[in-house]
């Protein structure tokens, strides 16, 4: 619950932020945020690793596109389409790969994702390779003008931080303890009476409609919408930035983001000042290849920072709180620490 | 002579173009079958090795001079070689973690091995040219097949029946079956289980390597071939469960011979059937074709 008090001065910074930064950056941000949030709602909280929500973030991206765009529809329509699509794959995905268990989970994800993949690839109002182009960002409810990124700023914020209380009031409901017994230990979970497939299809279907709302909101954001979003990179996106932020902490997520959307936008610069410190000529196509950078901090936090930025410092700072208590610095009752949020 | 209204050549053309990518996801499957009964990893960096072998037989020529013969041997040595640096240095670390953490770490290898090579040759393909002995084709009486197609449906299964006596028919084998069992008795009667999971490793990314050059000539070679084929590999894998070594190798070729009847009847599916397959069978029977349960 450490959280709590946290959040506030967080909220207040994301209020003022577009004051200092790109609006259309920070929506980036915000979405990409919402998306991992999503994500870490099932390997999280639940202990499934989907490797396949590209399908959902990039699908209902597709969809809020073609009502914007094709059918002219309204801005909360488009999210609300999109969310539904996205929900809708997820329980067919979801249905079909609960029957597997572990690591076969994750390959059904891909590979029935890759199939929807295959599916944008030939629709006819995707575009194609060259993608969804020109969509427009319509207006609210009819009457907001969304043309203004500030005020679209403010509403994707409010979209973002309604999704964000929505996941924690899920983990924290009679509900989200079912799903914490079931990362915990499914065997006693099944037999202790949970049916534990209605509820891990439950997750499923929450976690990839919130991931639609997330890829919704880009299209919208963005005014396109691409492959890119639905191919299996963009799954390994969400997991990098799951992962680099902490997985099973709440504010890991946004952390991650941050972090990801920054090094994305920055890496044209950092490779053209490690070729001018390096004089090695070859770190000038570091921006034509993230993938290299994106395969290095994979591998980088595997193997030696698991825990990710969030989950490191809450690891810090029970250690330090343990080592008071055993000093006796802080008495006993008052010092019991809350298990990691 | 027709068959539902499609020339028989087209038809045995495919069947053929089928059974040649069927050998594929059999080689390939195989290794991540083995590779995961022992490690536990599912080694997502399978598709990117299978690349480095077939980019590695095309710098061999082209830097080194050195034909498709001496890379066949050449190149799965060499990923083996650096297979098993892998494990040494990476995978040995995280045996005692969720498995996840393999697939992620490999996930990660794959990506940076992926973008190395696309940062050097781009993402366009390069030609490869058939190897002069095997050029031309052999007549089959309605008409001619390509002997090299022919050559690469051969090996891969001379290969993948090898692997399957060595494991299931010899002493080498036993061991490796036991360890898959129960690792810490095979230690225990002295076996070193380490170096065995190590070379198994080694064994099963070079055998990607050497399906990515039996490919070499046949796609184009280039930096991103192996990226969409993994996904494929992995479908394969779920249809058949990793239970059984004969069941990946009959798998993998069926399913490519379903992928080729399918572009000769349903071109639109081709790309999608084996996902269909899987979904399929995941309703039937869940466990996978040749699964033991869960």
């Amino acid at each position: 619950m450490k959280l709590k008090v946290g959040i506030y001065p967080v909220i207040i910074l994301a209020l003022v932020a577009p004051l200092y930064f790109y609006p259309v950056l920070l929506m980036k941000v915000l979405c990409f945020a919402l998306f991992a949030c999503a994500f870490n709602l099932l390997i999280g909280f639940t202990g499934l690793l989907s490797f396949g929500h590209a399908a959902f973030f990039g699908g209902a991206g597709y969809i809020a596109g073609f009502v914007l765009r094709d059918l002219g529809l309204s801005f909360e329509l488009a999210l609300f389409a999109g969310t539904g699509f996205a929900a809708a794959i997820g329980v067919v995905i979801g249905f079909l790969a609960i029957r597997r268990q572990g690591i076969y989970f994750t390959m059904i994800t891909l590979a029935l994702a890759q199939m929807i993949y295959f599916i944008w690839l030939r629709a006819p109002f995707t575009g194609g390779d060259d993608g969804m182009q020109g969509v427009p960002r319509g207006t609210l409810l009819g009457v907001f003008d969304l043309t203004n990124d500030l005020l679209l700023y403010y509403i994707v914020l409010a979209v973002f931080l309604g999704s964000y209380f929505l996941v924690w009031r899920i983990v924290h409901s009679p509900f989200g303890q079912v799903l914490a017994a079931i990362k915990g230990n499914e065997a006693r979970a099944i037999s202790l009476g949970y049916s534990v497939n209605k509820y891990k299809i439950l997750a499923f279907v929450l976690s990839s409609a919130l991931a639609g709302l997330a890829g919704a909101s880009k299209t919208v954001v963005m005014g396109f919408a691409t492959l890119i979003d639905a191919h299996w990179i963009m799954s390994g996106t969400v997991i990098l930035i799951t992962l680099v932020g902490g997985l099973g902490t709440f504010f890991g997520p946004v952390v991650g983001a941050i972090i990801i959307v920054a090094l994305e936008n920055k890496l044209g610069a950092l490779g053209g000042f490690l070729a001018s410190a390096t004089s090695l000529e070859w770190f000038r196509g570091l921006e034509a290849s993230t993938s290299i950078v994106m395969g290095l901090l994979f591998v980088l936090c595997v193997l030696a920072f698991r825990r990710g930025v969030v989950g490191e410092f809450n690891h810090i700072i029970q250690r330090m709180r343990k080592r008071r208590v055993k000093e006796g610095l802080i008495d006993q009752k008052n010092g019991t620490l809350h298990s990691v949020p | 002579m027709e068959i539902f209204g499609i020339s028989l050549q087209f038809l045995l053309i495919q069947l053929l173009l089928g059974l040649v990518n069927g050998s594929f996801y059999a080689m390939l499957s195989l290794g991540l079958a083995i590779i995961f009964g022992l490690l536990n990893v599912i080694n997502f960096a399978h598709g990117a090795l299978y690349m480095m072998g077939a980019m590695l037989a095309w710098m061999g020529l082209n830097y080194f001079g050195l034909n498709y013969w001496a890379m066949l041997l050449l190149a799965p040595l060499v990923v083996a070689a650096f297979g098993i640096l892998i494990e040494k240095t990476m995978l040995s670390r995280l045996y005692k973690l969720d498995h996840l953490y393999g697939l992620l770490c490999t996930f990660g290898i794959a990506l940076l091995l992926e973008g190395v090579f696309r940062s050097f040759y781009g993402v366009s393909g390069q030609p490869y040219s058939v190897p002069p002995l095997l050029a031309g084709g052999t007549n089959v009486g309605v008409m001619t097949l390509p002997n090299y197609r022919l050559w690469v449906v051969g090996a891969s299964l001379l290969v993948c029946l090898a692997t399957w006596y060595v494991i299931e028919k010899t002493k080498l084998g036993m061991y490796l079956r036991a360890g898959t069992e129960n690792p810490k008795m095979v230690e225990a009667f002295g076996v070193n289980v380490p170096r065995m999971i190590t070379l198994i490793y080694g064994f099963g990314v070079g055998l990607a390597a050497l399906a990515g050059v039996l490919a070499a000539p046949v796609t184009q070679v280039s930096p991103l071939m192996g990226s969409n084929l993994v996904v494929v590999v992995f479908a394969v894998v779920v249809i058949g469960g990793m239970g059984s070594i004969l069941g990946s190798i009959i798998t993998g070729l069926a399913l490519g011979v379903i992928e080729g009847l399918t572009r000769v009847f349903y071109p639109e599916l081709s790309a999608t059937v084996v996902f269909i397959v899987m979904a399929i069978v995941l309703l039937v029977r869940p466990a996978g074709l040749f699964g033991k349960g869960h």
